[in-house]
């Protein structure tokens, strides 16, 4: 209890008084010119700004230094309401489950029926996301692949063209028609089960590709048809249509080209999925893919990837309901993706509508991406196992998001091709043993009834009651 | 997303044709525009005195007799009043001011979509060719026309949100592309007094020319600080009671293509529309630069400006 | 010569019968009448046939073309032998925006104007236009060269990164890292090749050359401003 309720009072400096607490002086004493506190009175505990927190503040020092804005890989790392802000609610008394293995619950996706001959039937409803070879190493294009292939699945070509070691080890390939262009070629494209027209992606609505110049070797700039060594500028949008009106146009060119018998998807990052949604059925989409903002790039400004997008959650609701709106669900297929990470993303993707996902991040993660194994590497890069994001410079430990060839050969292409179809089997799994408790005969039978959830966001965005309540906010009244 | 077209017939023998020539530029579009489509044509000037409406209501059984009898009395003038399925031709020598207001006041769901002195506006959804029946008009006669085939971007397939959407007297805007600040824009003109219907990018750029030109500013002025005000992507062609203009914003994506012969001056989105009229083989064809604005047929288009006394509300669209 | 209306045959068997066409003695020659502004025709083909399309076409004619040569007696729309891998497509009237765009290979030659994006992200096409072209043409343009016998509209070459253009006419105005470079006797030999080529006489005297500054190839805070 201190009897001078002002111990920081002025005086003159260089007095000196007993260090009793019941009479607390005030010591001073100069450093430099400044006089400065007694270490016996206490401080307040040093308080960090919840505004401009640590990493706020290294960012700015960041940019300060360097005059560019921050460039990294990966999808929005904030905490945003996701799949596990959702429960399942299971069996009880008015619903019964299904036994494990005799009763059987199926898991297979017939993809693009809608106008091709020839539609994807994949034998589980997870496919693997486009990622450039460029932005990933050849190895790791390869054990895409394998895993995917042993999965019975499919994998994307990404930003950069297709390489024949994934053509030649993925048995369904979907390849990507973007802005840049790169390496596009009639012959890939008949070499292709499907075509992804792309009009956005989820970590960067809006934006193009980008590749820096430490990962453009010799065999990514001839893929690309650019010097070797240099930044790659990035186009936003198609260099001959803009817009659904003209995109349908580009569909039939594609379709004349590959004798209809290709499914063509249009991939949007979330925006405005209700819109997209529709305007892809009606530029002639045979499956739509929506990317939410936890989806993962390569390389983009930080600022893009956290700011600009829509949680994968809130993107479901709004593109299932434009596809019941035009009488299109399950007809045109939705594919999900962005931050889909176990079988109960999987089953909570497909009780909100969606008739598959897609993984990218996830598949990464699973072949060794941000390994603690090489935490002392990260240390030496700077960061941490799990924190690794600065795929641009190309210097990955795990030999995925490098071209540096002693790096890139750390990764075995068969261990890791089947570490991936290891995890995609587990997914798998995971999902239909959701899926039985809830007494479903097959994953797409999932609905936005068997789901609960537990914060207000989480069921304002999936459109599913808080858990316990009937109350869909924004919906029902209270 | 849209397809939009005009034709002005420059050959007068062509004029009892207008209505079958129109019509393959009008279906050729419904591809890129199978939700709604909308047509502003221009036939049968009314006489000095008299104005034209083009009234329309959600059903095809209204009573617009009855209407029409109720203005006759109301306002002391006459009136003349021929349904076109869904829609209704008004003729009369009232005040074009008391009109409207009588007609805001005195029925529930009836739209006015056009007014001028030669202007018809007739828009409804479904795909083109079942609208083009609907209300007639293959059989149409008249100088020239606009229409729209709609492909709804950011805003429900309705009736009102088809376009044309009419800005003034004789005057009306079809628009392919989409704009990215019509929000705010709406939001100000409301401040000012403006009424809209719907929540339809379109419906904001018709209201914008609207306002300016009510303030005395020349349609081709309007359409030049169009170019400053409006943000997006657009091709517009607007109709007025001479002819058709046409402006492309200045990045100018969204595809535009003209074409004239000595017998008529053509806009499209696509060319293949313009390819089933007779002589586009040999055309001249070019296409509008962007940023600039080009007019036919009306050849008072600098001097074109509406001051109307008090301010029209955009729900004339 | 075969003959092909797409009025009568219509579009998915006039593509089919070219797709699949031997360019043998009596498989070479095809002429396709009453295109009608259609869309598409006569895309990827990937023979040496000689196509001949009577009118007007669309939006991506001769798309992704390979080894055909296909000539347009009229106008072309949007995207004319756009991902142009080889071969030869030529319009005999105007192409409308973003001609040969992306095309990796191939000659397009457009005897009027090209309209706005002309050669838009060019990877290896070579592009002779006898009239002008509009705004951003050469946009993004990585490899291959664009001979521009008129003028050039606003903003060319703008981001161009290793692509070379010959402009003989006024250029409005020149893209982001755009710049003129000096006309060398090579460049030259390569002008004179290239109008021969596509059937063009022009004084290559007349014609000065455009390409990359090279500053925007690694990113230095001093050159943001051209971002």
């Amino acid at each position: 209890m201190l009897t001078n309720p002002w111990p920081y009072r002025r005086q003159r400096s260089g007095y000196a008084g007993s260090p009793n607490p019941l009479k607390p002086t005030r010591r001073t004493s100069r450093v430099n010119g400044h006089t400065i506190m007694d270490e016996n009175i206490p401080r307040v505990v040093p308080r960090q700004s919840a505004t401009f927190d640590a990493y706020t503040m290294s960012e700015i020092r960041r940019a300060a230094s360097t005059g560019i804005y921050d460039i990294r890989g990966g999808g929005a790392k904030r905490p945003l309401p996701h799949f596990d802000d959702l429960l399942f609610l299971g069996a009880s008394i008015s619903r019964y489950p299904l036994e494990g293995y005799r009763e059987r619950c199926g898991t297979d996706v017939t993809l693009g029926a809608r106008h091709a001959s020839k539609p994807l039937e994949l034998k589980i409803p997870i496919t693997i996301a486009g990622m450039s070879f460029g932005s990933l190493s050849g190895q790791a294009k390869e054990a895409l692949g394998r895993g995917a292939n042993a999965a019975g699945t499919s994998t994307t070509t990404g930003d950069g063209g297709m390489t024949a070691e994934e053509r030649e080890h993925s048995r369904l390939l979907v390849y990507q028609y973007l802005p840049s262009r790169y390496g596009m070629n009639p012959d890939d494209l008949r070499k292709a089960d499907a075509i992804e027209v792309v009009v956005g992606q989820g970590a960067k609505p809006g934006g193009g590709g980008m590749l820096m110049g430490q990962k453009i070797n010799d065999r990514v700039a001839s893929m690309r048809s650019l010097p070797k060594g240099i930044d790659q500028r990035s186009a936003c949008r198609h260099p001959d249509w803009t817009g659904p009106d003209d995109l349908e146009i580009k569909i039939l060119e594609l379709r004349e080209i590959t004798n209809w018998e290709k499914p063509i998807y249009i991939k949007v990052g979330g925006a405005r999925p209700y819109y997209d949604t529709a305007l892809a059925v009606k530029a002639g989409a045979d499956v739509i893919v929506v990317d939410g903002m936890q989806g993962g790039t390569a390389a983009t400004q930080n600022v893009f990837i956290e700011h600009v997008g829509l949680p994968t959650l809130a993107c479901i609701g709004p593109a299932v309901q434009a596809l019941q709106d035009l009488d299109m669900h399950r007809k045109v297929q939705l594919i999900v993706s962005g931050g889909i990470r176990n079988g109960a993303d999987v089953a909570k993707a497909m009780a909100l509508g969606a008739d598959a996902v897609s993984i990218g991040t996830a598949a990464l993660i699973a072949m060794g991406d941000n390994d603690p194994h090489y935490e002392n590497e990260y240390n030496k890069l700077g960061t941490t196992a799990g924190a690794y994001d600065a795929w641009h410079l190309g210097h990955d430990p795990a030999g995925i998001t490098t071209q540096e060839p002693e790096l890139a050969e750390r990764l075995n292409p068969e261990t890791a091709g089947r570490r991936l179809s290891n995890y995609l089997q587990v997914m798998t799994l995971e999902a239909q043993t959701i899926a039985r408790a809830c007494g479903k005969n097959h994953l797409h039978n999932l609905e936005p009834e068997d789901l609960c959830a537990l914060t207000v966001e989480a069921a304002a965005m999936a459109g599913v009651p808080l858990a316990g309540t009937s109350w869909v906010p924004g919906r029902t009244p209270l | 997303m849209c397809g939009i077209v005009g034709l002005y017939l420059k050959n007068e023998a062509l004029y009892p044709e207008l209505g079958a020539l129109f019509k393959p530029m009008l279906v050729e579009m419904t591809s890129r525009g199978p939700d709604s489509a909308g047509v502003a044509i221009y036939r049968n000037p009314v006489g000095e005195g008299q104005i034209k409406f083009s009234l329309a209501h959600a059903s095809s059984d209204y009573d617009w007799a009855t209407l029409a009898d109720a203005l006759s009395t109301a306002l002391s003038c006459n009136t003349d009043i021929t349904r076109k399925d869904t829609h209704a031709i008004l003729v009369t020598d009232g005040k074009e001011q008391a009109v409207q207001a009588w007609l805001a006041n005195n029925t529930a769901d009836v739209r006015v979509v056009g007014r001028g002195n030669s202007v018809e506006i007739f828009k409804e959804t479904g795909l083109p060719e079942e609208v083009y029946a609907r209300f007639d008009l293959e059989s149409a006669q008249g100088r020239h026309m606009i229409g729209h085939t709609r492909m709804a971007t950011e805003s429900a397939v309705t009736t009102a949100g088809s376009h044309p959407f009419a800005t003034g007297a004789d005057l009306c805007l079809v628009h392919n592309g989409s704009l990215s600040n019509h929000n705010r824009l709406r939001e100000e003109l409301k401040r000012k007094g403006v009424r809209f219907d719907t929540e339809n990018d379109s419906e904001v750029a018709a209201a914008y020319l609207t306002h300016k030109l009510q303030q005395g500013i020349s349609l081709k002025d309007a359409l030049e600080q169009a170019l400053d005000d409006l943000d997006g992507f657009y091709t517009f062609c607007i109709g007025t009671g001479d002819g058709f203009a046409v402006l492309r914003d200045p990045i100018a994506c969204k595809h535009a293509v003209l074409a004239e012969t000595d017998d008529w001056v053509a806009m499209a989105t696509e060319y293949r529309a313009i390819a089933t009229l007779p002589g586009a083989e040999n055309a001249r064809i070019w296409e509008p630069r962007p940023a600039t604005v080009y007019a036919w047929g009306a050849e008072t288009l600098e001097g074109l400006s509406i001051n109307d006394a008090q301010p029209m509300t955009a729900g004339a669209a | 010569m075969n003959l092909l209306d797409l009025k009568t045959d219509g579009l998915r068997k006039i593509n089919s019968t070219l797709q699949n066409a031997v360019p043998d003695s009596a498989g070479a020659e095809w002429l396709i009448m009453n295109p009608m502004g259609q869309h598409a025709i006569a895309c990827g083909l990937n023979a040496e046939l000689s196509v001949t399309v009577d009118g007007n076409a669309g939006f991506y004619c001769a798309g992704m073309n390979q080894q055909a040569d296909v000539t347009i007696k009229g106008h072309a729309g949007v995207g004319v032998a756009e991902n142009m891998m080889s071969g030869r497509v030529r319009v005999t009237g105007n192409a409308s925006q973003s001609a040969g765009a992306t095309g990796h290979g191939g000659l397009l030659i457009i005897e009027g104007d090209a309209s706005s994006r002309c050669g838009i992200s060019m990877k290896g096409i070579d592009i002779v236009v006898g009239g002008s072209v509009g705004h951003m043409s050469g946009f993004m343009a990585q490899v291959g060269h664009m001979v521009i016998c008129g003028d050039a509209g606003d903003a060319l070459g703008d981001s161009i990164y290793e692509a070379i253009l010959y402009v003989a006419g006024e250029v409005e105005s020149l893209g982001a890292d755009c710049i003129e470079k000096p006309m060398t006797a090579e460049h030259e030999k390569t002008l004179a090749e290239l109008l021969a080529r596509a059937g063009m006489e022009k004084d290559v005297k007349s014609f000065r050359r455009y390409g990359s500054a090279r500053k925007l190839y690694n990113f230095d805070v001093d050159h943001a401003g051209e971002y």
